[in-house]
Order: C-alpha cells, then sequence, then structure tokens
C-alpha cells in the first residue's frame, strides 16, 4: 500500500501556490493581538460600569497573553493568564460584587481626577520613553534589536535559574506574598471581632427544640 | 548537581525528532504524523511544505475534527449522565429517543436551538450575551495540549502542557461569574460568588497536586508524560512513589470543585439556588454552559489521566514499545495503527474519571459552603503540601540514587533487564510493584462487583421496585 502512494504523481504540482511568508504571518498575528489590547484598553478607559471595565481588561490581559506566545514566552504567556485573567482580575470582580450596592456601579471621577490621571498619563510615557531612547542608543538599537529566538525558552532551564542563579529574589518575593497571607489572615480575624456574636452560633439542641 | 535526568534527556530527544518549528521559522513538515503522511506522501511535498497549506490544515484540524468531538462529547456525556443517574435511582432514564435513548441530547439540543433567547429587562444585555462565549471558548484552547496520541496531539512541543490547561480552565470562570452578575439576580448573583470563591481556593489544591506529579516526571510537557509512562502500569506516575498516588485522589476532588461536579456544584445548586448563574439563561445560550461544563469535565479527566495515569499507554506497555519499534523502522501505518490504538485508551481513561465523576454526584449530598472552603484550606491544602514535601524528599533520597532507576523499564524491552540496579532502586521497585498491585486489584474489585450486580440485574431490580416489598411508615398503624 505504501509503494502504491508513493509512487503517484506527486499532487503537489497540481496545487496553487500560496506565498504566505512567515514574517507576514507573524505580522497579521501581531496586528490582531495588538488591535485587541490596544482597543480593549481604550475601552477600559472610555466606559463607566465596573464590571465592563473588567471585562475590558480580560481582554487587554488576553492579548498581551497572545503577544508573549509570538515572542516565544510560552511560560510568561500561561502565568499572564493564571495570576493576571484568572487569579488578580477574579479577586477584582469578586471584591466588587460584595462592596457594591446598585446592581451596574459605574465609576464617574471628578475633573480634576480626570486631568490629574491624564498628566500623570502623559508624564510616565514621556519618561518612559525618554529611559528607553537615550539608555540604548536610540532608535539604531531597536533596529539593530535581536529578534526573539524561534525556540522557545526550555522549561527545565527557566527552573533551574529560578531555583539556582536567581534563588534570592525568587525568595525574597515568596517571602513578600508570605507577609501580605499573614497581613491578610490578621485582617479577617481582626474584623471578626468587632461584629455582633451570630445569634446562631450557641444555639444548643434544646434551643432549637424550644423554638419549635 | 546531576547532569540531565531521563526526563529531561526523553524531552531534549523529543524536541530534536519534532523539530522545532514555530510561527516566525520556516516550516518544516513532518511535525506530526497526519500531517506527514498528508503532505510528505500524499502531496508529494518532499519536507518543504508552505506555510500557507499547514495554516490551512490547522484550521481544518480545529473547525472538522476538535470543535465536532467536544460537541458530540458534551451530548455523549449529557445522556451518559441522565443513563447514570437512572440507574442510580433505579429508574431507566432516556430510552424514547433512538436505541437506548442514545439521540436524547440531539432532541434536546434541537429543542433549545428552537427556543426563544431571552435577556432580562434589567439585566447587563452586553456582558449578558458575552458570559456565555466567555465560559465556552477557552475549553477549546485547553484541547491545545490534550495527549490523545503520541502524535495525535495538536501541538506536541508546548513545553508548558499541563501549566497551559490549568491556565486556561482559569480563565473559564469569568465566563461563569459575568454570566452570575450580569443577570442582575440575586440567586444568579449568589451562585457566581460561590463559584469566585471556590475555583479560585481549589486551584490551590489542585496546582500543588499536579506539581507532585509534575516533579517526579521532571517536564510539563503532556507528549513528554505520555512517553515517561509508556513502560507499562509500573511506570505509571501514579504507581512511582506513594506521594503521587496520594495526589491522585486530592487532584480528583480538587478537580470536582474546580468543574463545579456535585458534591461542590454549590455555584448551581438547585435546592437553594434556583439554579445559580445561569438562572436566567434559555435556549442555546444556556446550553453553552453545559456544552463548557462537559468539555471541562473531559478535560481534566484528560489530564488526571495523561499526568497520573499513564496517559494513552496500556498497562502492559504494549503501545509504547510498537510505538518505539514502529519509529525505528520508519513504518508510519503501523504508527497510524499505534496511534489510533492510543487515542481509544486516553479516551476511555478520560471516560472513565468523567463516569467516577457522575457517580458520586448521584451518590453524595451536597455539603455547604462553609463546609466546603474548610475542606480545601484547611483539609486538601495542608496535605498537597505534605505530599509535595514528601515527593521532593523522595526523589532526592531514592529515586536520584538509583542510578539507573527501574521506574521507566519495559518488560517487552529485554535490554532494560541488562543494567544492575543500584541503592535505592530496589525501594523505588518495590513501591511501584505494591502500588500497581493495588491499583490492579482496585480495579478487578470494582469491575468484578459491577460484572456481578450486571448479571443479577433483573433480581435486584425486581426486589427494589416491586410493591409487595416496600414497607411504609406507619402502613402497620392502619391495619
Amino acid at each position: 500500500m505504501t509503494h502504491a502512494i508513493a509512487s503517484l504523481p506527486p499532487l503537489a504540482m497540481a496545487l496553487p501556490t500560496l506565498n504566505l511568508s512567515p514574517d507576514l504571518l507573524q505580522t497579521i498575528l501581531f496586528a490582531i493581538f495588538a488591535a485587541l489590547t490596544g482597543g480593549s484598553a481604550i475601552m477600559l478607559v472610555a466606559t463607566k460600569n465596573i464590571v465592563r471595565m473588567a471585562v475590558a481588561l480580560l481582554m487587554t490581559l488576553l492579548g498581551i497573553g497572545g503577544l508573549y506566545f509570538l515572542l516565544n514566552a510560552e511560560f510568561l504567556a500561561a502565568v499572564q493568564l493564571v495570576v493576571y485573567a484568572g487569579g488578580t482580575l477574579i479577586l477584582i470582580v469578586f471584591g466588587v460584587m460584595l462592596t457594591s450596592n446598585s446592581p451596574f456601579s459605574r465609576f464617574e471621577p471628578s475633573l480634576l481626577e480626570k486631568t490629574l490621571a491624564i498628566l500623570a498619563a502623559i508624564i510616565l510615557l514621556a519618561s518612559l520613553l525618554a529611559a528607553i531612547l537615550s539608555a540604548t542608543g536610540g532608535e539604531a538599537a531597536f533596529a539593530n534589536a535581536a529578534l526573539p529566538s524561534d525556540q522557545p525558552y526550555p522549561m527545565d532551564a527557566l527552573g533551574q535559574a529560578l531555583l539556582g542563579d536567581y534563588l534570592l529574589p525568587f525568595e525574597l518575593s515568596s517571602v513578600l506574598l508570605l507577609v501580605v497571607m499573614i497581613g491578610a489572615a490578621f485582617l479577617a480575624k481582626g474584623r471578626r471581632r468587632e461584629t455582633p456574636a451570630d445569634p446562631f452560633v450557641n444555639l444548643t439542641a434544646n434551643d432549637t427544640k424550644a423554638a419549635r | 548537581m546531576p547532569q540531565l535526568p531521563d526526563a529531561q534527556l526523553l524531552d531534549r530527544a523529543m524536541r530534536a525528532r519534532y523539530g522545532f518549528c514555530r510561527m516566525g521559522s520556516v516550516s518544516v513538515a513532518g511535525n506530526s504524523l497526519v500531517e506527514s503522511i498528508l503532505f510528505n506522501r500524499l502531496l508529494g511535498m518532499h519536507g518543504r511544505v508552505p506555510l500557507a497549506y499547514e495554516l490551512i490544515y490547522e484550521f481544518v484540524i480545529a473547525a472538522a475534527v476538535v470543535v465536532p468531538f467536544v460537541l458530540t462529547l458534551a451530548m455523549m456525556c449529557i445522556w451518559m449522565e441522565r443513563k447514570v443517574a437512572g440507574h442510580m435511582q433505579s429508574r431507566i432514564g432516556p430510552n424514547r429517543v433512538g436505541p437506548i435513548g442514545l439521540l436524547q441530547s440531539m432532541a434536546d439540543g434541537i429543542k433549545l436551538i428552537l427556543k426563544e433567547d431571552l435577556c432580562p429587562d434589567a439585566a447587563d444585555s452586553l456582558l449578558f450575551r458575552l458570559a456565555p462565549y466567555l465560559a465556552f471558548a477557552p475549553v477549546f484552547a485547553a484541547f491545545l495540549a490534550m495527549p490523545f496520541g503520541p502524535e495525535f496531539t495538536f501541538e506536541p512541543r508546548l513545553s508548558v502542557g499541563v501549566f497551559w490547561v490549568l491556565a486556561i480552565l482559569s480563565v473559564e470562570v469569568m465566563g461563569v461569574i459575568l454570566a452570575g452578575w450580569s443577570s442582575n439576580n440575586k440567586w444568579s448573583v449568589y451562585g457566581a460568588m460561590r463559584e469566585a470563591c471556590q475555583m479560585v481556593s481549589y486551584e490551590i489544591p489542585l496546582g500543588l497536586s499536579i506539581l507532585v506529579g509534575v516533579m517526579s516526571a521532571g517536564t510539563l510537557n503532556l507528549v513528554t508524560l505520555g512517553n515517561l509512562q509508556s513502560g507499562g502500569i509500573h511506570t505509571w506516575l501514579v504507581c512511582r512513589n506513594p506521594f503521587c498516588f496520594a495526589a491522585f485522589f486530592i487532584y480528583f476532588i480538587a478537580s470536582l470543585a474546580s468543574t463545579k461536579r456535585a458534591p461542590f456544584d454549590l455555584p448551581e445548586s438547585e435546592s437553594e439556588l434556583v439554579a445559580g448563574y445561569h438562572t436566567e439563561y434559555s435556549g442555546m445560550r444556556f446550553a453553552f454552559f453545559f456544552f463548557a461544563d462537559y468539555a471541562a469535565m473531559f478535560v481534566v479527566g484528560g489530564i488526571q489521566a495523561g499526568l497520573f495515569f499513564g496517559s494513552w499507554n496500556d498497562p502492559l506497555g504494549l503501545v509504547g514499545y510498537f510505538h518505539q519499534r514502529f519509529i525505528t523502522n520508519g513504518n508510519q501505518i503501523g504508527l497510524l495503527i499505534v496511534n489510533l490504538v492510543a487515542a481509544n485508551i486516553f479516551i476511555s481513561k478520560a471516560m472513565l474519571i468523567i463516569f467516577l465523576q457522575m457517580w458520586l454526584r448521584w451518590t453524595l449530598p451536597r455539603p455547604r459552603i462553609d463546609q466546603v472552603l474548610y475542606a480545601c484550606v484547611k483539609v486538601l491544602l495542608p496535605l498537597s503540601c505534605v505530599l509535595l514535601l514528601g515527593a521532593a524528599a523522595w526523589g532526592l533520597l531514592i529515586e536520584s540514587r538509583s542510578g539507573v532507576p527501574w521506574v521507566d523499564y519495559n518488560p517487552w524491552k529485554f535490554a532494560d533487564w541488562q543494567h544492575t540496579p543500584e541503592g535505592g532502586a530496589l525501594a523505588g521497585l518495590v513501591t511501584q510493584i505494591i502500588l500497581s498491585l493495588v491499583i490492579i486489584t482496585s480495579f478487578t474489585a470494582v469491575l468484578g462487583w459491577v460484572g456481578y450486580a450486571a448479571m443479577n440485574a433483573g433480581t435486584v431490580k425486581k426486589r427494589l421496585t416491586d410493591p409487595a416489598n416496600i414497607v411504609m411508615p406507619g402502613r402497620a398503624a392502619h391495619q
């Protein structure tokens, strides 16, 4: 059977040649993910409904995850999804649900706040651009910058780097997380003491019988 | 520091075999078996496949294989759920549409398509309409890494395999939360809040128990994991060390919670919250939540099978043996057959785990939400931390000392038996044998029990359903 297949005339000759260079494909994909990221970021700023903001933020984070994939940073993309899209964002929405008193809580900043925010954004953008352009030798550095490699960074090397060369920063960040956890536990515990005692906590079997 | 462990060497070998061809590089044919047969044999392209053709191929695979597979799977699972529920409750279950009711889900689907697509007046209509897709779409992305066979994996080079699936499942929750919130209904919001806190807390034991398995294997790639477990039942991760064996069960419990299955189905507990987050949904949007649920069940079961339970390998290690043999021979037709068998074994294992989930659903009562969170934070989390430490100690004390670990021995490859084991290997071997025996025994016991029940099904059902045997309380007092 295999010989019969091999002896067939090559069908490839009859097929139309579709010229799609890898660069073009990558450009198209980049455009899609960049549009997703930028568009939803604008939506995030423009909308006033807090939960819609969270959805726009989700789209932004997913778009950034896609960009990481294009850069062959698979691990970073997965971490982006777990930590930001699956963790932080859910906590934000959870917080909104617990605290808001109207069904569609709106976020309406005052004019002063808006002005301050725009000023801060402009200053941040300008300083970042200045830092990037001055530190690495101007635009020429971008033109000569090495393209990301074709191979994703191997996971085993990443793990060995985290637990070998960069052990101290790794451990320091975990200590930070521990501090945050202890703080959260302390806050939750302190809050409970202030609330009045739950009337159902100390009910005995006789009490419930009497209530009936 | 020891040089590369076996897992990493194998990983390297896998990479060398598949070659790394990413979006940015020139495409090389032969990424996957079907692709190489299609492009090289049938189309005669001989190793130089235009990128456009490869893209078209991947789109066709995604649209014509993955999507129909997920939809059919969900429909069959819904039928199976109702059948299991029926037999658990001494009923027959659906039996009208098609043979033994097989087409019941199809009929339900037609009914759901024909229903009106309602959106409540007070709901946030944009989010309300968006939420089912947000719950449904990510599950497909998880099929990117599902290892149906050594060459039947959509993306065999995904080095973050298991982690990717975990990430995708955590995105899926967002759809459920949005559905509950945008419905603007108190029951729905309660369901969404329960889902959020349950999911966020159960992700930790889920991730830690996955970590136990991943640490013993030394890789995250699901194809490499499958190849590591190709030597027979004793090489399956669940049999490798006692900590993986325990992590297998913790993973199962945590995965129940993360797919909202009973006894952890608090987000949609029908006795308290009407239907939880999808109370307001009707028609096809309602069906999307069901599809997402059952697809997520398969994904979770597939990860459990792929990580702990030998992936696509049979207990005798024959698939692994023939796979290696055909790779050396270059026998592509043989490889295709091995892959088909492997895919069947993998799907059967995942379905077995889905059956276990259904069995539990119709057996156990539902705990309160505080009990659910107690079980996570105070029971499962410390347990999985202890398992993680234990697995690390096991890897350091026993597996790294044995020069040639018995773990990868394939009984059909006699060359393996000529190695002399060193200290620690014996302990590993004994553990593997004991754990394999435990699994084989329990499996046989369950099979035997099911067979016995099936043989005596008539008498048991008659005894249970005969009105003469049913003792009504109070009947004696009246007579």
